[in-house]
């Protein structure tokens, strides 16, 4: 799992020392340039992708167009009209480009196992993964980085132990794995929450939603536990932390105004690795719960190998993670002001 | 911004710190591995119960002492079962983890220490990953094109690969410019042996720390796939299948989620500590004491 986020390593090292010290219209040039560059780069990562998802439908094992028919009879006639739909005569690169360009407009054909248009199925379902993706996150930054940054204060006290326990357990706890064991003992045992359902209505959703929730959020808030606090301690040894306490600034307000400011910054670069970490949880996690989202849906579909419908969620779950991404490189801005600023540790 | 790099380490770099010596936690959390490695091998054969031995007349039982776990929907023995599955438990995270860090840390050097294309083309890669959770990946290639438990580990192996040659790569790169990577280039050594003899024995703790955490990572990769019914055949004793299996019975026997979830949860949790402590223990060699 570090291994997955270490990645975000120098991702943002070169804007800073670019805008360092330079005038102001250099410096909103280079934010430009980033802006640029991150778009273009991720346009790239998109293109790529939805290269392989198409190959999808090629390396599968057996015959296209009896692989596209499912079930249904597949009589020589049936073959040729499925093979003239989707265009199987033609070359490679000639089918990419035109389920390139429906694929562009949310059109990925219809579904092997529903008959219906791929884009609806998805659509339907997408918002309840979303409720939970949201829900989840919430759950883990709001806890984790109070937990992270406590433990920081309190290092090497119980409180950080604990801490610090806690989260070794969370780091290694898939969450199919807490969220069945939730269900257990939270809805089983003691029946404080429902076993099944999405609930209907704002309230009986959040109510319905809390187990898998807190079972997805589990994994995730003890990364961002783990990342606020060793940021955190870093900040805290930091002259300019020292020197403000000397000037007589109160601990709270070197806490929250000095250390934390500065100690969120890795901690924001770092989400989109968790993003990547919560998605794959949450696919898990609607199969542990019967959810109808859209993770439960790819399952779903990869077992009953409609591929079409593979295709369009794996194009669905990439868009997601790549526009967190930039809205993370949006916040990154806010929370850093040397990059905003271009002042540099003047 | 010195950050980058500092980050990568950061996040391998243990939270906890339990110095040079053995303390009771680790003796007992290696013993523990000890003891999966020792069911890895023997576990079928040291179940008291055979694992895939059926009863249905014994089917759902809670605990007794026969069934000290009690049976799942088809009889089978709860307890032998979650013994006998330490062998996938074990075997596909060992090779992922060393593949991935093989493969990482060979490309890693090179993007790091040479720099050059080999850097574009591992930080491309990473590029192209960090849209792609691996669990994503293995679910739609491992589901659709099939192949079972093995096609999951070679796919884990390269989709996990990327990651280390980045963080090996930033390691690298942080390297080269101290004082003794000079000393040895003006030596006149060649670049393989500064990278090999001289570089890579001062990654070795984040490498040995991140290899237990990518075991631990491919331990939950891999349960979460069989989880899901891709990777293991059916009716394989395996503790994400076992659990997959037991979300139906959790009225008639809990034990029957409690026991292989347990298993997976601790075993998972021993290989993160010990990854601490090996990093504590490597960072802190030929350190004055």
């Amino acid at each position: 799992m570090a291994a997955e986020l270490s990645r975000f390593a120098d991702m943002f090292g070169h804007v800073s020392r670019q805008s360092l010290n330079r005038p102001s219209a250099q410096r909103s040039a280079a934010i430009f340039r980033f802006a640029a560059k991150r778009l273009v780069g991720l346009g790239a990562v998109l293109l790529v992708i939805s290269f392989g998802t198409f190959g999808l439908l090629s390396i599968a094992p057996g015959d296209t167009a009896q692989l596209l028919l499912g079930t249904r009879e597949q009589s020589p006639e049936v073959i040729k009209s499925v093979r003239q739909e989707y265009h199987l005569d033609k070359p490679f690169l000639t089918q990419y480009g035109i389920w390139l360009r429906h694929a562009s407009r949310l059109d990925f054909g219809r579904s092997i196992r529903t008959q219906q248009s791929v884009w609806s199925g998805i659509s339907s379902r997408l918002g309840l993964s979303l409720f939970l993706g949201i829900y989840s996150t919430l759950i883990a930054v709001l806890l984790g980085v109070p937990l992270g940054i406590l433990a920081a204060v309190k290092r090497r006290h119980v409180v950080d132990r604990v801490v610090v326990a806690v989260s070794v357990v969370g780091v290694s706890t898939p969450a199919f794995t807490s969220g069945v064991a939730f269900l257990y003992f939270f809805a089983v045992l003691l029946g404080w929450f429902p076993v099944l359902g999405a609930g209907t209505g704002f309230i009986d959703r959040v109510y319905h939603l809390t187990l898998p929730a807190v079972a997805l959020a589990l994994t995730v808030l003890a990364l961002v536990v783990k990342l606020t606090r060793a940021a955190m301690i870093g900040a805290l040894e930091q002259d300019y932390v020292v020197f403000a306490r000397a000037r007589g600034v109160s601990r709270s307000g070197v806490l929250l105004a000095y250390a934390l400011r500065n100690a969120l910054v890795p901690v924001v670069t770092a989400a989109g690795a968790v993003l990547g970490v919560l998605i794959a949880g949450a696919v898990l996690v609607e199969v542990a719960f019967t959810l109808p989202g859209i993770g439960s849906l790819l399952v779903e579909s990869v077992q009953a190998k409609d591929i079409p419908m593979v295709q369009g969620l794996t194009v669905v779950i990439a868009l997601v993670i790549v526009a967190v991404n930039l809205l993370t490189d949006l916040v990154y801005l806010i929370v850093d002001p040397r990059i905003r600023f271009g002042a540099g540790a003047a | 911004m010195t950050a980058p790099t500092a980050l990568s380490a950061e996040l391998v770099a243990p939270m906890t710190r339990r110095g040079r010596r053995l303390s009771a936690g680790i003796v007992l959390v290696l013993g523990f591995l000890v003891l999966v490695a020792v069911l890895a091998l023997f576990g079928a054969a040291l179940a008291p119960i055979d694992p895939r031995a059926q009863d249905l007349n014994a089917a759902l039982l809670g605990p007794t002492g026969h069934f000290w776990f009690g049976t799942d929907s088809l009889g089978r023995d709860i307890f032998s079962r979650t013994l006998a599955g330490a062998r996938t438990a074990l075997v596909g995270p060992v090779l992922v983890a060393a593949g991935a860090m093989l493969i990482g840390n060979v490309f890693g050097l090179l993007a790091g220490y040479r720099g050059g294309w080999i850097d574009t083309v591992v930080m491309r890669t990473v590029d192209l990953m960090y849209a792609l959770p691996p669990l994503l990946v293995a679910i739609v290639i491992g589901g659709v094109v099939g192949g079972g438990y093995w096609v999951a580990v070679a796919i884990l192996v390269v989709l996990f690969s990327p990651y280390d040659a980045r963080l090996i790569r930033g390691a690298a790169l942080e390297q080269r410019n101290l004082p003794y990577v000079e000393a040895s280039r003006t030596l006149g050594l060649s670049s393989a042996r500064i990278m090999a003899r001289h570089v890579w024995p001062n990654l070795l703790p984040l490498v040995v720390a991140n290899t237990f955490l990518n075991f631990a990572f491919a331990l939950v990769t891999l349960a979460g796939l069989s989880f899901i019914g891709i990777g293991v055949p059916p009716g394989t004793a395996d503790w994400g299948q076992m659990l997959a299996d037991s979300r139906s019975l959790l009225f008639d026997n809990p034990w029957a989620a409690l026991a292989p979830g347990g298993a997976l949860v601790a075993t998972a949790v021993s290989m993160n500590l010990t990854g601490d402590w090996m990093y504590e223990r490597l960072s802190d060699r030929g350190r004055t004491r």
